[in-house]
């Protein structure tokens, strides 16, 4: 197992490597940082050239994109160039988008994939019921939604919830304006109040989006597996239907949701782009839009190695996880 | 196969047959894709679907032909509500709803559209040649999909639509460069199974070339599950242009599209929520029936697999 994983770690490096080389010639032809420093008044094409100097944009690419990478594996992510902002540095601007995207996402996923296999598992088992039929046409509806839909639609319920709650005389609950800058304080119930609050509307958009992709796969390997053989033979056998289902039936039908759990990564991560940006959340999707529309290479290529890397680190895990649970799977 | 489905149902049976012998005669043949079609016009749902997808593309390409005002027409005022001269009532800049829906469904279909033919082009493409020669090619595909596979298509799609221009074409061929995958991926697998068969194996023996093959033998044999991913590869496309289009890192003024629209008007879910609902209600309708489409076509080309839905 350490050694499968130690060669799919070093197989990925060049992989690594030349999506990153990809990456940087695409942020490179795709515009001109200084483009819009030529419009400002009072700067002479002499500034231009210092700064094109002293950015390295004078040298050609393959040279910039060496000086990228070896500043960026020895930890220098290098400078936002963004014209009108303060030089923040790349590196902690990158990781707190990525805490702030994480801690929404995590809660959101293992939220969504309890409800999906429970809905997927209790679907599977009364087959063609009407529980079956809702849990299927909503799953189909849900996959069919669009994701900024779904998020404007909960932001906007969220609101008419708290001016309910402000015509009864209470403090509105529901944050959809983006979590509160400098945590919680109070008491612990205040704080879990609060906390919930913050989190509860762009969980639910999250958990909606993944909730279907959860429950249609498990209930279609469960399905699968309980028309299979060795579990009409536990049920010959006189194995309680409890015991079939949970036992049997279950574990198995397991294994390919948690292989999807761990390759969707780069699904939840757009999901998120998107329900971050209708509540207003500083993550990983601000922080993409924003170095766009101001074209911040430096920043673009942080963005762009971190999140390549993780759906690498993601994708092996699926392997691993995949391997430990269905010991047929021979890694190696 | 194609026996077995004749007999059940494809086959009509001479209400006077003279005798036993005479009574294959009597049997109607119909070639494997008059079944399809026939499969498929009997499946409830692929039909009420296909008829929604008409009507929407209608309302996208004659619509405007037909109604009075243009979607650049800014004459009117500006958030008007629902009337008689404005179904959809008006937007912020005095457009008239309508007009602005059935320009955005248009380039939105425009967009799908080309996104899925381009996407099945090169995926069946790449897939069968991959599936076929195997050896270097197939590895140099399949870490050409590694590749694209770490890299966030959001992210390039907004970075090229950044750098280039963010008219619908190119945000279409951005979007095909990242839906082909699935298609070679489905091609490649279907093909490596295929290849092994007497049939191919009796092509090569007779000479054929590598390109005869692929287009004249193994093709034809996929035709099924390419056509069904083509299908789905519109659903897709339609919601990944909304999406991106909604973060304004898609199609750009003056283009406009069904995510554009929703992104200028959603501000107004609660004070004018047709604005919101309209086009929410066209791009939900337009997936589901090209979900749908896609599932009555995979019925219909392989019954063996129908799933009952509600």
């Amino acid at each position: 197992m350490i050694r499968y994983i130690i060669r799919r770690l070093l197989i990925s490096i060049p992989i690594l490597l030349i999506g990153s080389f990809a990456c940087y010639v695409l942020v490179a032809t795709a515009g001109n940082p200084l483009a819009e420093m030529r419009f400002r008044p009072g700067v002479t094409e002499a500034d231009i050239k210092a700064a094109e100097i002293s950015l390295g944009l004078d040298k050609p690419v393959f040279v910039r994109y060496w000086n990228w990478l070896t500043d960026f594996l020895s930890g220098d992510w290098g400078q936002s160039i963004a014209l009108g902002q303060a030089k923040t540095a790349v590196f902690p601007a990158v990781t707190d988008a990525l805490w702030t995207t994480g801690r929404l996402v995590i809660g959101a996923e293992l939220l969504a994939l309890t409800l999906g296999v429970s809905v997927g598992v209790l679907a599977a088992v009364r087959q063609y019921s009407i529980f079956d039929y809702l849990a299927t046409s909503t799953a189909f509806l849900m996959f069919s939604m669009p994701i900024f839909c779904v998020a404007v639609i909960v932001k906007n319920y969220g609101i008419q919830f708290n001016n309910v709650l402000e015509s009864m005389g209470l403090d509105r609950w529901l944050t959809t304006a983006g979590p509160r800058p400098g945590g919680f304080s109070g008491s612990f119930g205040e704080v879990i109040f609060k906390y919930t609050g913050t989190f509860l509307l762009p969980t639910i958009a999250l958990m909606l989006i993944s909730f279907a992709a959860y429950s249609r796969f498990e209930r279609a390997s469960m399905l699968e597996i309980l028309h299979s053989d060795f579990v009409r033979t536990a049920r010959a056998k006189g194995i309680s239907q409890s015991r079939v289902i949970f036992r049997h039936a279950f574990r198995n039908a397991l294994i390919p949701v948690a292989t999807l759990f761990s390759l969707n990564f780069g699904a939840v991560l757009s999901g998120a782009i998107i329900t971050e940006t209708v509540f207003g959340w500083a993550g990983m999707g601000t922080l993409l839009v924003n170095s766009v529309r101001q074209f911040d290479p430096p920043m673009l290529m942080g963005w762009l190695a971190v999140t390549a890397t993780l759906i690498v680190l993601f994708n092996l895990v699926a392997d691993v996880v995949y391997g430990i649970l269905d010991p047929r799977i021979r890694l190696g | 196969m194609a026996n077995i489905n004749l007999a059940s149902e494809g086959g009509v049976v001479n209400s006077a047959p003279q005798s036993d012998a005479h009574e294959f005669d009597a049997t109607k043949t119909r070639t494997q894709g008059q079944l399809v079609l026939r499969r498929f016009l009997r499946h409830r749902l692929a039909m009420v679907s296909f008829g929604v997808f008409v009507f929407l593309v209608l309302f996208a390409f004659v619509g405007p032909l037909i109604w009075t005002y243009d979607f650049e027409d800014v004459s009117s005022k500006a958030y008007q509500p629902m009337s008689g001269t404005h179904p959809l009532g008006t937007t912020q800049v005095g457009k008239d709803m309508l007009a602005l829906l059935m320009r955005g469904t248009g380039y939105s279909l425009q967009i799908a559209l080309i996104v899925a033919a381009l996407a099945t082009a090169i995926g069946v493409i790449f897939g069968a040649l991959a599936g076929y020669l195997r050896g270097f090619v197939d590895t140099a595909l399949m870490r050409l999909v590694d590749l694209l596979l770490i890299i966030p298509q959001i992210a390039v799609a907004a970075i090229v639509v950044k750098g280039f221009s963010g008219s619908w074409y190119v945000v279409a061929l951005v979007l095909a460069a990242f839906a082909w995958m699935q298609i070679a991926r489905i091609t490649r697998g279907e093909t490596l199974s295929l290849s092994q068969r007497e049939f191919i194996e009796a092509a090569r023996a007779c000479g054929a070339t590598t390109p005869r093959i692929i287009f004249k033998h193994l093709v034809p044999n996929m035709i099924g599950s390419i056509t069904v991913n083509a299908t789905l590869a519109i659903a897709t496309a339609v919601l990944t242009e909304a999406a991106l289009s909604f973060l304004g890192l898609g199609v750009q003024p003056p283009d406009t599209s069904l995510g554009v629209i929703v992104l200028e008007n959603y501000g107004q879910f609660l004070n004018r929520p047709w604005l919101f609902w309209g086009p929410f209600i066209v791009l939900v309708s337009l997936s589901l029936a090209v979900n749908f489409i896609g599932d009555g076509l995979r019925d219909a080309f392989d019954p063996r697999q129908t799933k009952v839905r509600a």
